[in-house]
């Protein structure tokens, strides 16, 4: 990973947003508290519903929260109104203006911050030769396609190069392959122009192959804050660990927690090693999440042992669905080769092993 | 500097009072030359009739009184206005048999124009939008021009030998039926369309799935899905109806008096002011019973879709 | 049954549409023809002719009438336009807000009264301002136009507003144009078409009046439709039917007009 400087560029501190009022009220952002540092590829990671683009919202302008403070490098923005704000938002249906050209989208920020005709037009055709848009410059946005539409958006939003720049789903209207090249193309984007990226989407995948970091979120509040990695191999909440990838739940007994290790005792009897977050303390009853392409399947005896119930084949890899023999339900995945099948039939009893650095214990 | 929360509250406080003052010259407008002059009216309807027109300063009953009643000049016994009654009667039938009329042919031909391929549609909307905003008088005059004993009507009925002498329909309540189920057919057919333009055709396929008749499925399925649309249009049919002017004088001879000819008369030769506002007002308030029923059945029949 | 069976098919539903059109259009297209009648008199036909034009043409009150019709229409649906359109802004995209239905209740107001109640207390109204004032122009016709051109000048407006989006403007306020900014280069270019509409339709309709003009005019304001009921109350000549043909013409432009500003999508 780049180095990067440790400058926060925004700051959400205690943020609070209320809709309605009364017996009706919804707190759609519950004292959330969070810093992006400067320079980086953060992303709001959450369910619909969950309070990412009301506070991306916030961020930008469009609402006022009911508590807190938004910090942007220091200053509260969160009384100011959108115009006044060194901010810029990519919007999900993109929000081109139609009664003008691609060209005059592009040039409207820098137009209304009052910069000389000649700076804006150089820099309008810089934007365009970023965005690899310059020979449709003087179409109008409704003759252009989707992913035309997609790269004018952006354009638009960077070319006052705002401090921080904000995605709202972005991409969510682009078809698959258009998305993966979009995705790229983003990353690269970021990277040129050096300027914060605050990026909102309910796509896990999408989270974890762009982002330096990910905050997921779930009603009203952000569980957990890390890099993909961490978030995809340190849940620290059952929803993070179920939201983002698949996950088995199993049952254990932890001890001897020491240097973020633990032991843990499965119902079956068998012990193995887990990681743990920081001020764990030993329990009788946690819960302990294995990623299925971390446990392996034995038709001898593993530290837990099932039934096989179903095989479901992925082209890539294949799921086998065990029935633990404690009644939970377990799921391996072992990838595929061109010669042999999986090994194993319905009905086969088995047993799984979990090596030792595969199990993460959650917090709750 | 102010909170996030003071500027939000503030931003909402100015917003409103931004729409009060971008909506006041409309309601300026409307207050002094629709809404605040229906209040004199009020007003002078309880006042006493001037010798010349206009009024005198003075409480008076009167004009309440002689909307149904009439006062017997040398006895000053109460007895039932029969001429007021039977206009009143007369007003009220011919506008529910307008909007009758308007009904049945309006709402096939809604359904006909709902139903032609989404290029042609276009058309015929366009075809029932040009006599709509044609001039009210023009298309009442057209008319008299048809029904008039030398018009085309009686012309083609003499020479085809089914009549012997021209019928006399002008002048008559068939000719202001007539005329009024003309000029307000486009306002018939208008809304019902609008409703039926949104209707999901594949719910009557359903219908015919689940072995309904086409009878069967125009009642249950696509009435009750455009009654919002019949609704309307009966509204805004039965409204205009009920204080039609221009077809009662023009189709009518004068002979054939509807509300609003005598509503005009008491401030022509009536010089009965008082009496024109008591009038005026009554229809007002069967207008409010009517469009107070719609609010209703809208309400209850809320079914949205599209 | 047909092998064809039409799911959209209604017995005789067609033959009554069939109907409606040709009874709409009939009595129009018997108008005009004996606009071109050189007869004296509309109950023969007596050859093609233009004279009733002309002799509409060389009528001066027609003329007067006309010109009167004209002045009112176009200051009542400038009026009404601009307040409309101010009104339309102030009513939607909004959450309720109080006195919100109020404000749809009196812009609509004068849709739910019969002309002919308006009528009268315009004339009791303006009767007493007349006395009280001693002007009698036509600043009472052109008000009374401009308040019950409101409500349908309003309807395109409000129907296009609401159908913008709104990220637009929030797009403009996050490149940095102020609210007015935003309203100039954004809300309004986009608002247009429904703004030409409403100018259009607050036109044909003042126009159109006959009752409200025929209670508010003094002596010899005599609109074009108040001058033909006049006319057509005491016998017919083939000079209305000339000056309907041109009525006619008019408004068939203008809702042409009307019809594809509308119907313009961008």
């Amino acid at each position: 990973m780049p180095d990067k400087p440790d400058r926060n560029a925004i700051e959400v501190v205690n943020v609070s947003k209320i809709f309605g009022s009364g017996e009706g009220q919804v707190a759609a952002l519950d004292k959330v508290s969070v810093s992006i540092r400067e320079n980086e590829f953060f992303t709001l990671l959450g369910p619909s519903g969950c309070g990412k683009t009301t506070l991306l919202r916030l961020i930008a302008g469009f609402d006022f929260p009911t508590a807190g403070e938004i910090l942007l490098y220091g200053q509260d923005i969160a009384p100011l109104p959108p115009f006044k704000r060194p901010v810029n938002t990519v919007f999900q249906s993109y929000a081109l203006f139609p009664h003008m050209t691609v060209a005059d989208n592009i040039g409207f920020g820098l137009e209304m911050l009052g910069k000389p005709k000649g700076e804006i037009k150089a820099r309008v055709a810089e934007m365009l030769k970023l965005v690899k848009m310059e020979a449709l410059a003087g179409r109008r946005t409704a003759q252009i396609s989707g992913g035309q539409q997609q790269r004018v958006a952006l354009a638009r939003a960077l070319a006052p190069q705002p401090k921080v720049l904000l995605l709202d789903e972005p991409l969510s209207a682009l078809d698959y392959k258009l998305r993966k090249e979009m995705q790229i193309e983003l990353k690269r984007l970021q990277h040129e122009t050096g300027i914060t990226f605050i990026f909102v989407t309910h796509d896990q995948e999408e989270a974890l192959t762009m982002s330096d970091r990910i905050a997921v979120m779930s009603s009203g509040k952000i569980l957990q804050v890390g890099s993909p990695w961490d978030i995809y191999d340190k849940p620290a909440e059952r929803f993070v660990a179920d939201f983002i990838g698949e996950t088995n739940f199993l049952t254990a007994a932890i001890s001897g927690v020491e240097n973020g290790k633990a032991r843990a005792t499965l119902k079956s009897g068998a012990t193995i090693e887990a990681t743990v977050a920081e001020g764990f303390q030993p329990k009788d009853n946690a819960t302990v999440v294995v990623r299925p392409e971390h446990a392996k399947l034995t038709k001898d005896k593993g530290d837990v042992s099932g039934t096989v119930e179903n095989i479901v084949y992925f082209g890539t890899d294949t799921h086998i669905h065990v029935q633990l023999d404690s009644g939970d339900t377990f799921t391996v995945r072992q990838q595929n080769t061109r010669s042999a099948g999986c090994g194993f039939e319905r009905g086969d009893k088995v047993g799984i092993l979990i090596g030792n650095d595969a199990a993460q214990v959650l917090r709750d | 500097m102010a909170s996030a929360e003071e500027v939000a509250k503030a931003a909402e406080r100015r917003d409103v009072r931004d729409r009060w003052l971008l909506s006041a010259p409309a309601l300026l407008v409307i207050l002094l030359a629709a809404t605040g002059p229906l209040l004199i009216v009020l007003v002078y309807s309880f006042l006493t009739p001037g010798a010349y027109g206009d009024v005198k300063w003075q409480f008076s009953p009167d004009a309440w009184i002689s909307v149904f009643m009439e006062r017997d000049i040398f006895d000053d016994t109460l007895s039932v206005a029969v001429a007021h009654v039977t206009i009143f009667w007369r007003s009220i039938k011919l506008a529910v048999v307008t909007t009758l009329a308007t009904l049945a042919l309006g709402f096939p031909t809604a359904y006909f124009m709902a139903t032609r391929s989404e290029k042609t549609r276009d058309l015929w909307l366009f075809l029932i939008t040009i006599p709509f905003w044609t001039n009210l008088l023009i298309r009442t005059f057209a008319v008299l021009q048809i029904i008039r004993n030398e018009g085309i009507i009686n012309t083609i009925l003499l020479k085809l030998g089914i009549i012997s002498a021209p019928i006399q329909i002008l002048y008559t309540d068939t000719a202001i039926l007539i005329g009024m189920a003309y000029v307000y057919l486009p306002l018939m057919v208008l809304p019902i369309y609008a409703s039926m333009e949104k209707l999901d055709f594949r719910l009557v396929e359903a219908g015919y799935d689940l072995y309904a008749t086409r009878f069967k499925v125009l009642r249950k399925i696509i009435f009750p899905l455009v009654k919002p649309g019949v609704i309307a249009g009966s509204i805004l049919v039965f409204i205009p109806a009920l204080g039609a002017y221009v077809t009662p004088v023009v189709l009518g001879g004068g002979k054939n008096m509807m509300l609003s000819n005598l509503i005009e008369l008491q401030f022509g030769q009536g010089r009965n002011w008082p009496l024109g506002s008591a009038l005026s007002i009554t229809v007002m308030v069967i207008v409010m019973l009517a469009l107070l029923a719609y609010v209703r059945n809208a309400g209850r029949s809320g079914v949205r879709h599209g | 049954m047909a092998s064809n069976f039409s799911i959209k098919h209604q017995p005789g539903f067609t033959a009554i549409a069939a109907t409606c059109f040709v009874v709409l259009y009939l009595p129009i297209i018997v108008l005009v023809a004996y606009a071109f009648n050189a007869a004296s008199s509309t109950s023969e036909w007596g050859g093609f002719s233009l004279r009733w034009f002309q002799s509409a043409y060389q009528n001066t009150q027609v003329i007067d009438a006309t010109l009167r019709s004209f002045q009112i229409g176009a200051i009542a649906a400038v009026l009404s336009t601009i307040f409309a359109t101010m009104a339309a802004l102030a009513t939607t995209r909004t959450a309720p807000y109080p006195g919100l239905t109020f404000k749809y209740a009196a812009i609509n107001q004068p849709l739910m009264v019969p002309e002919i109640v308006t009528g009268v207390a315009l004339l009791i109204f303006f009767s007493r301002i007349k006395i009280f004032t001693g002007y009698s122009g036509l600043g009472y016709l052109i008000a009374a136009h401009t308040a019950f051109c409101i409500p349908f000048a309003y309807l395109p407006i409000r129907a296009r507003l609401e159908n913008m989006d709104l990220t637009l403007e929030r797009a403009a306020a996050d490149l940095y144009a102020t609210p007015w900014k935003t309203f100039r280069r954004i809300t309004l270019p986009l608002l247009w078409p429904g703004i030409l509409a409403g100018l259009m339709l607050a036109f044909v309709i003042s126009l159109d009046d006959v009752v409200i003009t025929e209670f508010v005019k003094s002596g010899g304001q005599d609109t074009l439709p108040t001058y033909m009921l006049g006319q057509i109350r005491r016998g017919v000549t083939p000079e209305i039917n000339a000056i309907s043909t041109a009525f006619l013409l008019l408004s068939v432009a203008i809702v042409t007009l009307f019809f594809f500003v509308s119907r313009k999508r961008d």
